[in-house]
């Protein structure tokens, strides 16, 4: 492995890192808020599979460092100015419509997205695509009922489904820009071309929306900044959150 | 006429596996160490022991995750050492592998029937849906054998388990799902 590429397949790891243990810290946040209890466990489960993808891309992370820091100084150690996640992942919970409306956007974007990372020449992370395309079938099945529930449901729940769908459309842009570092991997059939998936995802969701008798919103806006280390205010909240123990007890065990 | 069972290839080479090692007796040790989510399987049967390779005093024990967050793997890896300790082995590495990617493929048939027997439907009792998902119904209830239930969530205790009742005898149960 040249030093570009490694640098490069670092960099990737964290980002591909970051965007799980955020979406997993937001999604553990509904732990015993669920409407009823059997939901309350499926969420408690989905916030695992992305934990512990994250762990995986981490520990590849510090593999690659090789500069004495672990998977926990990744997830632990690191400011959200150094965060590199897709701000998708990282907005407040809001309301339970607005969660699921959500993971159905990262659902549809694992589908999309982890079967090309599973064609990576790079061997750690197709075998970590492999496990997580298993796990991302259960989560889309469980996202898509509930967006067609709530879409479909009362005049409340549409509304309030709807509402999150158009709060939500301008941070899915993002999710399909390349730059510099991932064009590289990419070329190098390391790294996934995200800019190519955009239509099959924009399908994928269209027909879902539509089927649960919602309305595809116009591209009219989109935010970005996620891949930069520019985050919105929330991050910052979340992390000061998911990292308190760590950092107030450093070495801490039990 | 007697039937014939079939054993799926993947636990067909992992018993090759296991019976050809030269290390059979750490094989059959390490068959003694449960799963701390479902305590009547073993690592074995669960098929998450993967490889064990002996060098010298040096012991190197390969398991596999079932699901990316199982948090169980911390424990199991502990167990492992412990009761590899307790047999005299002091040298012990516990790697993890993530490729290939588990399949609930590769628990033992006799890990199936304990599971059964431990109130879990295993994953065959349970014809897949279209999307080779688990089904919104009739998986087999492991306490009255009855195949008139339902789901009630699609995800149970732990990540590789769903939630089904029993319409008949009204329990309700885990099911393993097939991943």
């Amino acid at each position: 492995m040249s030093d570009a590429i490694k640098a490069a397949t670092l960099e990737y790891a964290t980002r591909l890192g970051d965007d799980s243990v955020v979406l997993g810290h937001r999604i553990s946040e509904w732990v015993s808020y669920g409407p009823f209890l059997e939901e309350d466990i499926a969420y408690g489960n989905v916030a695992l599979d992305y934990i512990g993808r994250a762990r995986m891309f981490y520990t590849y992370a510090a593999e690659l460092a090789d500069d004495g820091r672990t998977e926990d100084d990744f997830a632990y150690m690191r400011s959200d100015r150094d965060y590199r996640n897709l701000l998708l992942m990282e907005m407040p919970k809001g309301d339970f419509a607005y969660s699921q409306v959500r993971q159905l956007f990262a659902d549809v974007y694992y589908t999309v997205m982890l079967p090309e990372l599973l064609q990576s020449k790079d061997e750690t992370l197709s075998a970590i695509a492999a496990k997580a395309i298993k796990e991302t079938k259960y989560h889309l099945r469980r996202s898509r009922e509930w967006v067609m529930r709530l879409g479909d449901g009362t005049e409340e729940s549409h509304k309030r489904t709807q509402k999150a769908v158009d709060a939500l459309w301008g941070f899915t842009h993002e999710l399909f820009d390349m730059d510099e570092t991932e064009q590289m991997l990419a070329d190098a059939g390391i790294g996934v071309d995200v800019s190519k998936l955009r239509d099959t995802w924009l399908k994928m969701v269209s027909d879902i929306l539509t089927e649960a008798t919602l309305t595809v919103p116009e591209d009219d806006w989109a935010v970005r900044g996620g891949r930069t280390g520019y985050h919105t205010e929330h991050l910052g909240h979340m992390l000061t959150e998911m990292q308190i123990v760590h950092r107030s007890y450093p070495g801490c065990q039990w | 006429m007697n039937e014939i069972s079939l054993m799926p290839e993947e636990q067909y080479r992992r018993l090759q596996q296991r019976n050809a090692a030269d290390v059979k007796d750490l094989w059959d040790l390490l068959d003694q160490v449960k799963d701390p989510e479902v305590p009547v399987l073993s690592i074995w049967d669960l098929g998450i022991l993967r490889d064990v390779e002996r060098d010298g005093d040096h012991i190197v024990v390969t398991i596999t995750p079932t699901y990316s967050g199982c948090p169980a793997m911390n424990t199991i890896t502990d167990d492992v050492i412990a009761a590899l300790k307790a047999s005299g082995y002091d040298q012990v590495e516990v790697k993890t592998k993530l490729s290939p990617a588990w399949s609930s493929e590769w628990m033992s048939p006799d890990g199936r029937r304990k599971l059964r027997n431990y109130g879990i439907a295993p994953p065959e009792d349970a014809e897949l849906d279209d999307d080779g998902l688990t089904p919104d119904a009739h998986a087999q209830c492991p306490h009255c054998s009855s195949r008139n239930t339902r789901r009630i969530s699609e995800f149970g205790s732990t990540a590789c388990k769903a939630l089904f009742q029993c319409n008949d005898c009204n329990e309700p149960f885990d099911y393993f799902k097939k991943i």
